[in-house]
Protein backbone atom coordinates (compact mmCIF):
# COMPACT_ATOMS: atom_id res chain seq x y z
CA UNK A 1 0.00 0.00 0.00
CA UNK A 2 2.86 2.10 0.99
CA UNK A 3 3.95 2.41 -3.17
CA UNK A 4 0.39 3.40 -3.80
CA UNK A 5 1.59 7.11 -2.85
CA UNK A 6 3.99 7.42 -6.18
CA UNK A 7 0.53 6.35 -8.47
CA UNK A 8 -0.82 10.14 -8.13
CA UNK A 9 0.95 12.86 -9.67
CA UNK A 10 2.06 15.62 -7.17
CA UNK A 11 0.94 16.70 -3.62
CA UNK A 12 -2.27 16.50 -4.10
CA UNK A 13 -2.56 12.93 -5.51
CA UNK A 14 -0.49 11.91 -2.93
CA UNK A 15 -2.73 13.59 -0.55
CA UNK A 16 -5.82 11.92 -1.83
CA UNK A 17 -4.63 8.55 -1.89
CA UNK A 18 -3.43 8.96 1.26
CA UNK A 19 -6.70 9.86 2.19
CA UNK A 20 -8.44 6.82 0.33
CA UNK A 21 -6.93 4.57 1.93
CA UNK A 22 -7.08 5.86 5.30
CA UNK A 23 -11.03 5.40 4.62
CA UNK A 24 -11.08 2.37 3.32
CA UNK A 25 -9.18 0.68 5.87
CA UNK A 26 -11.60 2.68 8.74
CA UNK A 27 -14.36 1.40 6.90
CA UNK A 28 -12.86 -2.16 6.68
CA UNK A 29 -11.90 -1.77 10.55
CA UNK A 30 -15.27 -0.71 11.78
CA UNK A 31 -17.04 -3.97 9.77
CA UNK A 32 -14.61 -6.53 11.26
CA UNK A 33 -15.35 -4.69 14.78
CA UNK A 34 -18.57 -5.03 14.50
CA UNK A 35 -18.70 -8.37 14.21
CA UNK A 36 -15.89 -8.96 17.04
CA UNK A 37 -18.27 -6.88 19.01
CA UNK A 38 -20.79 -9.63 18.46
CA UNK A 39 -18.04 -12.85 18.51
CA UNK A 40 -17.32 -11.12 22.26
CA UNK A 41 -20.87 -10.92 23.34
CA UNK A 42 -21.03 -14.50 21.97
CA UNK A 43 -18.40 -15.82 23.38
CA UNK A 44 -19.63 -14.30 26.82
CA UNK A 45 -23.06 -15.67 26.31
CA UNK A 46 -21.39 -19.17 25.74
CA UNK A 47 -19.62 -19.30 28.63
CA UNK A 48 -22.38 -18.69 30.31
CA UNK A 49 -24.53 -21.38 28.67
CA UNK A 50 -26.39 -18.74 27.04
CA UNK A 51 -27.04 -18.57 23.30
CA UNK A 52 -26.49 -14.97 22.88
CA UNK A 53 -27.97 -12.34 20.16
CA UNK A 54 -29.60 -14.71 18.03
CA UNK A 55 -32.47 -12.67 16.36
CA UNK A 56 -31.42 -10.04 13.78
CA UNK A 57 -30.18 -11.85 10.68
CA UNK A 58 -29.06 -15.12 10.26
CA UNK A 59 -27.07 -16.12 13.90
CA UNK A 60 -27.86 -12.70 14.71
CA UNK A 61 -24.64 -11.70 12.59
CA UNK A 62 -25.91 -8.35 12.05
CA UNK A 63 -26.72 -7.54 15.70
CA UNK A 64 -24.25 -4.94 16.01
CA UNK A 65 -25.57 -3.39 12.54
CA UNK A 66 -29.49 -3.07 14.52
CA UNK A 67 -27.33 -1.59 17.54
CA UNK A 68 -25.87 1.09 15.12
CA UNK A 69 -29.33 2.38 13.91
CA UNK A 70 -30.66 2.15 17.82
CA UNK A 71 -27.87 4.27 19.12
CA UNK A 72 -27.66 6.63 16.06
CA UNK A 73 -31.42 7.33 16.35
CA UNK A 74 -32.01 8.07 19.80
CA UNK A 75 -31.96 11.46 21.45
CA UNK A 76 -28.56 12.75 22.60
CA UNK A 77 -29.46 13.68 26.50
CA UNK A 78 -26.58 16.10 28.19
CA UNK A 79 -26.61 16.58 32.07
CA UNK A 80 -27.85 20.33 32.44
CA UNK A 81 -25.04 20.99 34.91
CA UNK A 82 -22.33 19.66 32.42
CA UNK A 83 -19.36 21.07 30.96
CA UNK A 84 -21.05 21.10 26.76
CA UNK A 85 -17.93 21.19 24.99
CA UNK A 86 -15.85 18.74 27.32
CA UNK A 87 -18.82 16.46 27.62
CA UNK A 88 -18.86 16.04 23.51
CA UNK A 89 -15.50 16.46 23.09
CA UNK A 90 -14.50 13.68 24.91
CA UNK A 91 -15.97 10.79 23.01
CA UNK A 92 -14.73 12.09 19.94
CA UNK A 93 -11.35 12.13 21.38
CA UNK A 94 -12.04 8.54 22.60
CA UNK A 95 -12.80 7.37 19.01
CA UNK A 96 -10.08 9.20 17.65
CA UNK A 97 -7.35 8.29 19.55
CA UNK A 98 -8.07 4.82 19.14
CA UNK A 99 -8.34 4.88 15.57
CA UNK A 100 -5.30 7.05 14.85
CA UNK A 101 -3.45 4.32 16.14
CA UNK A 102 -4.14 2.25 13.95
CA UNK A 103 -1.60 4.40 11.32
CA UNK A 104 1.13 2.24 12.11
CA UNK A 105 0.29 -1.12 11.77
CA UNK A 106 1.15 -2.95 9.32
CA UNK A 107 -1.26 -5.51 8.16
CA UNK A 108 0.66 -7.40 5.99
CA UNK A 109 4.32 -6.93 4.17
CA UNK A 110 4.17 -3.28 2.95
CA UNK A 111 0.45 -2.49 3.55
CA UNK A 112 0.83 -0.27 6.39
CA UNK A 113 -0.87 3.79 6.15
CA UNK A 114 2.61 5.41 7.15
CA UNK A 115 5.48 3.37 7.63
CA UNK A 116 7.37 5.19 10.69
CA UNK A 117 11.00 5.06 11.98
CA UNK A 118 9.29 5.30 15.36
CA UNK A 119 6.31 3.38 14.89
CA UNK A 120 6.37 1.70 18.31
CA UNK A 121 6.66 4.88 19.86
CA UNK A 122 3.81 6.45 18.23
CA UNK A 123 1.67 3.02 19.08
CA UNK A 124 2.50 4.36 22.79
CA UNK A 125 2.11 7.73 22.58
CA UNK A 126 -1.35 7.05 20.96
CA UNK A 127 -2.46 4.26 23.68
CA UNK A 128 -1.10 6.33 26.89
CA UNK A 129 -3.42 9.64 25.36
CA UNK A 130 -6.38 6.93 25.80
CA UNK A 131 -6.57 8.47 29.09
CA UNK A 132 -8.20 11.89 28.19
CA UNK A 133 -11.54 10.86 26.89
CA UNK A 134 -12.69 8.46 29.85
CA UNK A 135 -11.18 11.65 32.25
CA UNK A 136 -12.78 14.42 30.56
CA UNK A 137 -15.80 12.33 29.95
CA UNK A 138 -16.06 11.88 33.72
CA UNK A 139 -15.03 15.41 34.63
CA UNK A 140 -17.65 16.84 32.32
CA UNK A 141 -20.22 15.14 33.43
CA UNK A 142 -20.45 16.61 36.55
CA UNK A 143 -21.50 13.79 38.50
CA UNK A 144 -20.18 11.78 41.35
CA UNK A 145 -20.06 8.30 39.73
CA UNK A 146 -18.69 9.35 36.70
CA UNK A 147 -16.22 11.31 37.99
CA UNK A 148 -15.35 8.59 40.38
CA UNK A 149 -14.87 6.16 37.42
CA UNK A 150 -12.77 9.40 35.61
CA UNK A 151 -10.09 9.36 38.58
CA UNK A 152 -9.94 5.60 39.10
CA UNK A 153 -9.16 5.24 35.18
CA UNK A 154 -6.47 8.16 35.54
CA UNK A 155 -4.40 6.54 37.78
CA UNK A 156 -5.17 2.76 36.76
CA UNK A 157 -3.92 3.53 32.66
CA UNK A 158 -1.18 5.98 33.96
CA UNK A 159 0.23 2.64 36.42
CA UNK A 160 0.07 0.41 33.72
CA UNK A 161 1.62 2.46 30.66
CA UNK A 162 4.81 1.87 33.01
CA UNK A 163 4.73 -2.12 32.17
CA UNK A 164 4.01 -1.81 28.70
CA UNK A 165 6.30 0.66 27.88
CA UNK A 166 9.10 -1.74 29.82
CA UNK A 167 7.99 -4.57 27.99
CA UNK A 168 7.96 -2.97 24.97
CA UNK A 169 11.44 -1.64 25.47
CA UNK A 170 12.68 -5.38 25.98
CA UNK A 171 10.93 -6.30 22.13
CA UNK A 172 13.01 -3.07 20.54
CA UNK A 173 16.64 -4.17 22.28
CA UNK A 174 15.69 -7.53 20.24
CA UNK A 175 15.20 -6.10 17.24
CA UNK A 176 16.88 -2.96 17.62
CA UNK A 177 14.78 -1.06 15.38
CA UNK A 178 11.52 1.09 16.36
CA UNK A 179 9.97 0.31 13.27
CA UNK A 180 6.87 -1.84 13.58
CA UNK A 181 7.40 -3.46 9.96
CA UNK A 182 11.36 -4.59 11.57
CA UNK A 183 9.64 -5.89 14.37
CA UNK A 184 8.02 -8.55 12.14
CA UNK A 185 10.52 -9.10 9.64
CA UNK A 186 12.82 -9.84 12.43
CA UNK A 187 10.62 -12.94 13.60
CA UNK A 188 9.54 -14.23 10.03
CA UNK A 189 11.18 -18.10 9.37
CA UNK A 190 8.59 -19.74 11.93
CA UNK A 191 6.89 -20.29 15.24
CA UNK A 192 10.68 -21.10 16.68
CA UNK A 193 11.78 -17.33 15.75
CA UNK A 194 8.58 -15.78 16.86
CA UNK A 195 9.57 -13.07 20.04
CA UNK A 196 6.96 -15.20 22.78
CA UNK A 197 8.93 -18.41 21.61
CA UNK A 198 12.40 -17.79 20.36
CA UNK A 199 14.91 -20.35 22.25
CA UNK A 200 17.20 -18.68 24.67
CA UNK A 201 14.89 -15.13 25.30
CA UNK A 202 11.64 -17.47 25.77
CA UNK A 203 12.48 -17.58 29.73
CA UNK A 204 12.26 -13.83 29.81
CA UNK A 205 10.08 -13.12 26.23
CA UNK A 206 7.21 -15.32 27.13
CA UNK A 207 6.48 -13.67 30.70
CA UNK A 208 6.95 -10.24 29.13
CA UNK A 209 3.81 -11.61 26.90
CA UNK A 210 1.80 -12.36 29.76
CA UNK A 211 2.33 -9.07 31.30
CA UNK A 212 2.11 -7.41 28.67
CA UNK A 213 -1.47 -9.29 27.72
CA UNK A 214 -2.57 -8.01 31.37
CA UNK A 215 -1.40 -4.56 30.98
CA UNK A 216 -2.97 -4.27 27.82
CA UNK A 217 -6.68 -5.78 29.51
CA UNK A 218 -5.74 -2.72 31.80
CA UNK A 219 -5.18 -0.09 29.69
CA UNK A 220 -8.17 -1.13 27.60
CA UNK A 221 -10.47 -1.07 30.81
CA UNK A 222 -11.41 -4.59 30.25
CA UNK A 223 -12.62 -7.05 33.04
CA UNK A 224 -11.26 -7.89 35.25
CA UNK A 225 -9.54 -4.67 35.26
CA UNK A 226 -13.10 -2.79 34.69
CA UNK A 227 -12.74 -0.51 37.60
CA UNK A 228 -13.79 3.05 36.02
CA UNK A 229 -16.98 1.55 34.97
CA UNK A 230 -17.69 -0.81 37.48
CA UNK A 231 -21.28 -1.30 37.79
CA UNK A 232 -21.71 -2.96 41.14
CA UNK A 233 -19.78 0.07 42.47
CA UNK A 234 -20.12 3.19 40.44
CA UNK A 235 -22.91 2.38 38.21
CA UNK A 236 -21.54 2.62 34.57
CA UNK A 237 -18.58 4.62 36.07
CA UNK A 238 -17.65 8.05 33.49
CA UNK A 239 -20.14 6.35 31.15
CA UNK A 240 -22.94 7.32 32.71
CA UNK A 241 -24.55 10.47 31.70
CA UNK A 242 -23.75 9.45 27.95
CA UNK A 243 -26.46 8.44 25.73
CA UNK A 244 -27.27 7.47 21.98
CA UNK A 245 -24.33 8.36 19.90
CA UNK A 246 -21.90 9.68 22.47
CA UNK A 247 -22.13 6.65 24.06
CA UNK A 248 -21.56 4.62 20.62
CA UNK A 249 -18.38 6.80 20.07
CA UNK A 250 -16.77 5.44 23.77
CA UNK A 251 -18.27 1.97 22.96
CA UNK A 252 -16.13 1.48 19.75
CA UNK A 253 -13.35 3.52 20.62
CA UNK A 254 -12.84 1.19 23.43
CA UNK A 255 -13.60 -1.67 21.46
CA UNK A 256 -11.15 -0.53 18.50
CA UNK A 257 -8.60 0.22 21.52
CA UNK A 258 -8.84 -3.61 22.44
CA UNK A 259 -8.30 -4.43 18.51
CA UNK A 260 -5.57 -2.20 18.42
CA UNK A 261 -3.94 -3.59 21.65
CA UNK A 262 -4.37 -7.51 19.77
CA UNK A 263 -2.77 -6.91 16.78
CA UNK A 264 0.26 -5.56 18.90
CA UNK A 265 0.52 -8.54 20.82
CA UNK A 266 0.64 -10.39 17.35
CA UNK A 267 3.21 -7.95 15.92
CA UNK A 268 5.42 -7.24 19.02
CA UNK A 269 5.79 -10.96 20.22
CA UNK A 270 3.61 -13.58 18.01
CA UNK A 271 5.60 -12.91 14.06
CA UNK A 272 2.95 -10.57 12.44
CA UNK A 273 1.86 -11.77 9.22
CA UNK A 274 4.52 -14.57 9.04
CA UNK A 275 3.36 -18.22 9.31
CA UNK A 276 3.68 -20.37 11.99
CA UNK A 277 5.91 -23.05 9.72
CA UNK A 278 7.78 -21.65 6.65
CA UNK A 279 5.79 -23.01 3.64
CA UNK A 280 8.06 -24.36 0.53
CA UNK A 281 7.18 -22.87 -2.52
CA UNK A 282 5.71 -20.16 -1.57
CA UNK A 283 7.80 -17.57 -2.62
CA UNK A 284 6.97 -18.07 -6.19
CA UNK A 285 3.40 -16.75 -5.68
CA UNK A 286 2.66 -13.24 -7.05
CA UNK A 287 3.23 -10.13 -4.34
CA UNK A 288 -0.23 -9.39 -3.54
CA UNK A 289 -1.13 -12.78 -3.11
CA UNK A 290 1.71 -13.01 -0.71
CA UNK A 291 0.18 -9.39 1.22
CA UNK A 292 -3.18 -11.31 1.53
CA UNK A 293 -2.02 -14.36 2.67
CA UNK A 294 -0.44 -12.10 5.02
CA UNK A 295 -3.36 -9.98 5.75
CA UNK A 296 -5.73 -13.31 6.79
CA UNK A 297 -2.79 -14.51 9.21
CA UNK A 298 -2.95 -11.46 10.75
CA UNK A 299 -6.49 -11.23 11.07
CA UNK A 300 -6.65 -14.65 12.67
CA UNK A 301 -3.69 -14.10 14.94
CA UNK A 302 -5.59 -11.01 16.13
CA UNK A 303 -8.64 -12.72 16.43
CA UNK A 304 -7.16 -15.31 18.55
CA UNK A 305 -6.08 -12.63 20.74
CA UNK A 306 -9.45 -11.26 21.00
CA UNK A 307 -10.99 -14.47 21.63
CA UNK A 308 -8.72 -14.49 24.77
CA UNK A 309 -9.59 -11.18 25.85
CA UNK A 310 -13.24 -12.29 25.43
CA UNK A 311 -12.15 -15.44 27.80
CA UNK A 312 -11.16 -13.23 30.69
CA UNK A 313 -13.70 -11.23 30.62
CA UNK A 314 -16.25 -14.05 31.33
CA UNK A 315 -14.30 -16.03 33.42
CA UNK A 316 -11.91 -13.64 35.73
CA UNK A 317 -13.75 -11.82 38.74
CA UNK A 318 -13.30 -8.54 39.04
CA UNK A 319 -10.02 -6.66 40.37
CA UNK A 320 -10.48 -5.15 43.63
CA UNK A 321 -9.11 -1.25 43.30
CA UNK A 322 -5.79 -2.00 45.71
CA UNK A 323 -5.37 -5.27 44.50
CA UNK A 324 -4.88 -3.56 40.86
CA UNK A 325 -2.87 -0.85 41.94
CA UNK A 326 -0.24 -3.70 43.61
CA UNK A 327 -0.07 -5.75 40.57
CA UNK A 328 0.96 -3.02 38.38
CA UNK A 329 3.33 -0.91 41.12
CA UNK A 330 4.48 -3.84 42.73
CA UNK A 331 4.50 -6.66 40.41
CA UNK A 332 4.72 -5.93 37.02
CA UNK A 333 7.15 -2.71 36.96
CA UNK A 334 10.09 -4.68 38.90
CA UNK A 335 9.60 -8.13 36.89
CA UNK A 336 9.75 -6.24 33.44
CA UNK A 337 12.37 -3.53 34.99
CA UNK A 338 14.40 -6.82 35.51
CA UNK A 339 13.99 -8.02 32.13
CA UNK A 340 14.49 -4.62 30.06
CA UNK A 341 18.42 -5.31 32.03
CA UNK A 342 18.48 -9.48 31.52
CA UNK A 343 17.55 -8.90 27.94
CA UNK A 344 20.06 -5.54 27.20
CA UNK A 345 22.76 -7.87 28.65
CA UNK A 346 21.51 -10.65 26.27
CA UNK A 347 22.34 -8.74 23.42
CA UNK A 348 25.57 -6.87 24.30
CA UNK A 349 26.85 -9.91 25.22
CA UNK A 350 25.42 -12.48 22.68
CA UNK A 351 24.92 -9.82 19.91
CA UNK A 352 21.68 -11.31 19.62
CA UNK A 353 20.50 -8.36 17.65
CA UNK A 354 23.43 -8.11 14.79
CA UNK A 355 20.77 -5.32 13.04
CA UNK A 356 23.27 -2.39 13.76
CA UNK A 357 26.42 -4.29 12.90
CA UNK A 358 24.08 -5.48 9.47
CA UNK A 359 22.75 -2.36 9.34
CA UNK A 360 26.83 -0.68 8.96
CA UNK A 361 27.75 -3.86 6.57
CA UNK A 362 25.16 -3.42 4.25
CA UNK A 363 26.69 -0.40 2.91
CA UNK A 364 23.99 0.24 -0.07
CA UNK A 365 20.90 -0.25 2.28
CA UNK A 366 19.78 -2.82 0.11
CA UNK A 367 18.70 -5.20 2.93
CA UNK A 368 21.07 -7.57 1.47
CA UNK A 369 24.72 -8.87 1.81
CA UNK A 370 25.89 -8.30 -1.68
CA UNK A 371 29.37 -9.23 -3.90
CA UNK A 372 31.08 -5.92 -2.78
CA UNK A 373 29.83 -5.97 0.66
CA UNK A 374 30.72 -9.54 1.08
CA UNK A 375 34.21 -9.04 0.88
CA UNK A 376 34.67 -6.68 4.16
CA UNK A 377 33.22 -9.56 5.75
CA UNK A 378 34.10 -13.14 6.91
CA UNK A 379 31.02 -15.53 7.04
CA UNK A 380 30.75 -19.22 7.63
CA UNK A 381 30.76 -20.86 4.15
CA UNK A 382 26.88 -22.61 4.64
CA UNK A 383 25.20 -18.86 5.39
CA UNK A 384 23.58 -18.29 2.53
CA UNK A 385 20.83 -21.06 3.03
CA UNK A 386 18.67 -20.00 0.16
CA UNK A 387 21.70 -19.89 -2.51
CA UNK A 388 20.65 -16.83 -4.09
CA UNK A 389 24.03 -14.91 -3.78
CA UNK A 390 23.51 -12.53 -1.46
CA UNK A 391 23.14 -12.81 2.51
CA UNK A 392 19.60 -11.48 4.13
CA UNK A 393 19.60 -10.25 7.59
CA UNK A 394 17.34 -13.32 8.91
CA UNK A 395 20.35 -15.53 7.39
CA UNK A 396 22.96 -13.45 8.77
CA UNK A 397 21.92 -13.83 12.47
CA UNK A 398 21.91 -17.91 12.14
CA UNK A 399 25.59 -17.35 10.52
CA UNK A 400 26.70 -18.74 13.95
CA UNK A 401 24.18 -21.96 13.41
CA UNK A 402 24.89 -22.56 9.82
CA UNK B 1 3.67 22.00 1.93
CA UNK B 2 6.00 21.75 5.04
CA UNK B 3 5.99 25.65 5.18
CA UNK B 4 2.22 25.68 5.35
CA UNK B 5 2.33 22.41 7.66
CA UNK B 6 4.20 24.87 9.58
CA UNK B 7 2.34 28.14 10.08
CA UNK B 8 -1.03 25.91 10.77
CA UNK B 9 0.52 24.05 13.69
CA UNK B 10 2.67 27.51 15.15
CA UNK B 11 -0.61 29.11 14.80
CA UNK B 12 -2.76 26.43 16.84
CA UNK B 13 0.37 26.80 19.30
CA UNK B 14 0.30 30.13 19.58
CA UNK B 15 -3.41 30.65 20.14
CA UNK B 16 -3.54 27.30 22.81
CA UNK B 17 -1.43 28.93 24.80
CA UNK B 18 -2.94 32.32 24.75
CA UNK B 19 -6.30 29.95 25.70
CA UNK B 20 -4.09 28.78 28.52
CA UNK B 21 -4.16 31.63 30.22
CA UNK B 22 -7.07 33.50 29.11
CA UNK B 23 -9.84 30.42 30.26
CA UNK B 24 -11.69 31.03 33.39
CA UNK B 25 -11.75 27.05 33.72
CA UNK B 26 -8.74 26.05 35.24
CA UNK B 27 -9.50 22.56 33.57
CA UNK B 28 -10.09 24.63 30.48
CA UNK B 29 -6.77 25.65 30.89
CA UNK B 30 -4.94 22.61 31.12
CA UNK B 31 -6.81 20.94 28.19
CA UNK B 32 -5.52 23.99 26.33
CA UNK B 33 -2.13 23.12 27.69
CA UNK B 34 -2.46 19.78 26.41
CA UNK B 35 -3.45 20.68 23.01
CA UNK B 36 -0.14 23.09 23.18
CA UNK B 37 1.93 20.33 23.80
CA UNK B 38 0.25 17.90 21.06
CA UNK B 39 0.83 20.92 18.31
CA UNK B 40 4.17 21.39 19.55
CA UNK B 41 5.29 17.60 19.21
CA UNK B 42 3.87 17.95 15.54
CA UNK B 43 5.86 20.63 15.03
CA UNK B 44 9.30 18.69 15.74
CA UNK B 45 7.87 16.19 13.65
CA UNK B 46 8.11 18.60 11.00
CA UNK B 47 11.82 19.42 11.42
CA UNK B 48 12.72 15.42 11.67
CA UNK B 49 12.79 15.31 15.49
CA UNK B 50 10.53 12.32 15.57
CA UNK B 51 12.06 10.93 18.59
CA UNK B 52 11.83 13.96 20.46
CA UNK B 53 8.22 14.49 19.38
CA UNK B 54 6.85 11.23 20.81
CA UNK B 55 8.93 11.76 23.59
CA UNK B 56 6.58 15.10 23.85
CA UNK B 57 3.52 13.33 24.05
CA UNK B 58 4.45 10.34 26.22
CA UNK B 59 6.30 12.55 28.82
CA UNK B 60 4.47 15.42 28.61
CA UNK B 61 0.67 14.72 27.33
CA UNK B 62 0.28 11.19 28.46
CA UNK B 63 2.14 11.52 32.26
CA UNK B 64 2.59 15.37 33.64
CA UNK B 65 -0.04 16.78 32.12
CA UNK B 66 -2.60 13.86 33.04
CA UNK B 67 -1.41 14.29 36.79
CA UNK B 68 -2.00 18.22 36.11
CA UNK B 69 -5.90 17.33 34.78
CA UNK B 70 -6.15 14.72 37.48
CA UNK B 71 -5.01 17.42 40.19
CA UNK B 72 -7.07 20.53 38.98
CA UNK B 73 -10.10 18.46 38.35
CA UNK B 74 -10.16 17.99 42.23
CA UNK B 75 -9.53 21.37 43.40
CA UNK B 76 -12.54 23.23 44.48
CA UNK B 77 -11.88 26.87 43.26
CA UNK B 78 -13.98 30.20 44.58
CA UNK B 79 -12.89 31.90 40.97
CA UNK B 80 -14.10 35.40 42.41
CA UNK B 81 -11.91 35.34 45.33
CA UNK B 82 -8.94 34.27 42.83
CA UNK B 83 -9.33 37.37 40.75
CA UNK B 84 -9.33 39.73 43.75
CA UNK B 85 -5.73 40.40 43.45
CA UNK B 86 -5.18 40.37 40.03
CA UNK B 87 -4.71 44.38 39.76
CA UNK B 88 -2.17 44.17 42.61
CA UNK B 89 0.33 42.19 40.91
CA UNK B 90 -0.45 43.66 37.36
CA UNK B 91 2.37 46.01 36.92
CA UNK B 92 4.81 42.88 37.92
CA UNK B 93 3.47 40.75 35.46
CA UNK B 94 3.70 43.22 32.77
CA UNK B 95 7.19 43.19 33.57
CA UNK B 96 7.91 39.77 33.32
CA UNK B 97 5.88 39.52 30.43
CA UNK B 98 8.12 42.63 28.69
CA UNK B 99 11.36 40.81 29.70
CA UNK B 100 9.78 37.87 27.87
CA UNK B 101 8.96 39.04 24.61
CA UNK B 102 12.16 41.05 24.62
CA UNK B 103 14.42 37.82 25.02
CA UNK B 104 12.55 36.09 22.20
CA UNK B 105 12.68 38.86 20.09
CA UNK B 106 16.56 38.92 20.44
CA UNK B 107 16.52 35.28 19.88
CA UNK B 108 14.97 35.77 16.49
CA UNK B 109 16.61 38.56 15.67
CA UNK B 110 19.82 36.80 16.41
CA UNK B 111 18.77 33.91 14.47
CA UNK B 112 17.17 35.97 11.20
CA UNK B 113 20.29 38.78 10.83
CA UNK B 114 22.68 36.84 12.46
CA UNK B 115 23.72 34.47 9.35
CA UNK B 116 21.18 31.71 10.87
CA UNK B 117 22.04 28.43 10.76
CA UNK B 118 19.93 25.44 9.40
CA UNK B 119 18.80 22.90 11.59
CA UNK B 120 19.82 19.15 11.47
CA UNK B 121 17.62 16.79 13.55
CA UNK B 122 19.98 13.79 12.88
CA UNK B 123 23.40 14.65 12.33
CA UNK B 124 25.73 11.01 11.65
CA UNK B 125 22.80 8.98 12.03
CA UNK B 126 20.08 7.88 10.08
CA UNK B 127 17.14 8.82 12.49
CA UNK B 128 16.76 10.57 15.37
CA UNK B 129 16.40 8.26 17.88
CA UNK B 130 20.11 6.58 16.81
CA UNK B 131 21.67 10.37 16.48
CA UNK B 132 20.20 11.37 19.92
CA UNK B 133 21.13 8.09 21.81
CA UNK B 134 24.93 8.49 20.29
CA UNK B 135 25.09 11.84 21.98
CA UNK B 136 23.56 10.74 25.19
CA UNK B 137 25.03 7.03 25.81
CA UNK B 138 28.65 8.19 24.93
CA UNK B 139 29.84 11.76 25.21
CA UNK B 140 27.04 12.78 27.80
CA UNK B 141 26.71 9.29 29.90
CA UNK B 142 28.00 10.55 33.20
CA UNK B 143 25.27 13.76 33.49
CA UNK B 144 22.46 11.68 31.50
CA UNK B 145 23.00 8.73 34.26
CA UNK B 146 23.53 11.34 36.88
CA UNK B 147 19.80 13.13 35.91
CA UNK B 148 18.43 9.84 36.12
CA UNK B 149 19.61 9.36 39.71
CA UNK B 150 18.57 12.89 41.01
CA UNK B 151 14.92 12.14 39.39
CA UNK B 152 15.25 8.85 41.56
CA UNK B 153 16.59 10.77 44.75
CA UNK B 154 13.65 13.20 44.40
CA UNK B 155 11.21 10.35 43.66
CA UNK B 156 12.13 8.40 46.77
CA UNK B 157 12.17 11.63 48.91
CA UNK B 158 8.66 12.42 47.78
CA UNK B 159 7.67 8.88 49.25
CA UNK B 160 9.72 9.48 52.10
CA UNK B 161 7.92 12.70 52.90
CA UNK B 162 4.50 11.55 52.57
CA UNK B 163 4.72 7.82 54.29
CA UNK B 164 3.39 7.89 57.59
CA UNK B 165 2.92 4.43 59.28
CA UNK B 166 -0.18 4.46 61.21
CA UNK B 167 -0.51 1.73 63.23
CA UNK B 168 -4.40 2.21 63.43
CA UNK B 169 -4.90 1.90 59.99
CA UNK B 170 -6.35 -1.45 58.88
CA UNK B 171 -4.44 -3.14 55.74
CA UNK B 172 -5.26 -6.17 53.37
CA UNK B 173 -2.53 -8.81 53.60
CA UNK B 174 -3.19 -10.01 50.23
CA UNK B 175 -0.56 -12.94 50.64
CA UNK B 176 -2.88 -14.11 53.75
CA UNK B 177 -5.68 -13.31 51.21
CA UNK B 178 -4.99 -15.40 48.83
CA UNK B 179 -3.72 -18.17 51.19
CA UNK B 180 -6.70 -18.63 52.41
CA UNK B 181 -7.95 -22.08 52.28
CA UNK B 182 -11.63 -23.53 52.23
CA UNK B 183 -11.04 -24.89 55.45
CA UNK B 184 -10.26 -22.17 57.50
CA UNK B 185 -13.76 -20.05 56.25
CA UNK B 186 -16.26 -22.75 55.29
CA UNK B 187 -17.61 -25.49 57.99
CA UNK B 188 -20.35 -27.69 57.45
CA UNK B 189 -22.69 -28.30 60.39
CA UNK B 190 -25.02 -30.81 60.32
CA UNK B 191 -28.50 -29.32 61.69
CA UNK B 192 -31.42 -31.63 62.68
CA UNK B 193 -34.73 -29.68 62.02
CA UNK B 194 -36.43 -27.72 64.97
CA UNK B 195 -33.20 -27.94 67.08
CA UNK B 196 -30.83 -24.90 65.91
CA UNK B 197 -27.04 -24.85 65.52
Amino acid sequence: MENLFQWGGGMWGGIGLAVLQIVTFVVILLVLIAFLLLFDRKVWAAVQLRKGPNVVGPFGLLQSFADLIKFVLKEVIIPAGANKTVFLLAPVITLTLALVGWAVIPVAPGWVISNLNVGVLYLFAVSSLGVYGIIMGGWASNSKYPFLGGLRSAAQMVSYEVSIGFVIVTVLLLVGSLNLSDVVENQAGGIWNWHAFAFPTIFVMFPMFVIFFISALAETNRPPFDLPEAESELVAGYQVEYSSSPYLMFMIGEYVSIVLMCSMLTILFFGGWHMPLPIPGVDGLPEWLLSLGGLLVFIVKTTFFFFLFAMVKAIVPRYRYDQLMRLGWKIFLPTSLVAVVIVSAYVTFQNASGRQEFDRLDADSSGYLEAPELAAVILPSGVDTDNDGKVSLAEYRDRARS
Amino acid sequence: MALIAFYILSTIVVLSALFVVAARNPVHSVLWLILAFFTSAGLLVLIGAEFLAMLLVVVYVGAVAVLFLFVVMMLDIDFAELKQGFQNYLVVGVLVALALLAEIGIVAAAATFGGGTTFNANPGAATNAEALSRVLYTDYLLLFQMSGIVLLVAMIGAIVLTLRARPTVKRQNIAQQTGRKRKDAVELKDVRPGQGI
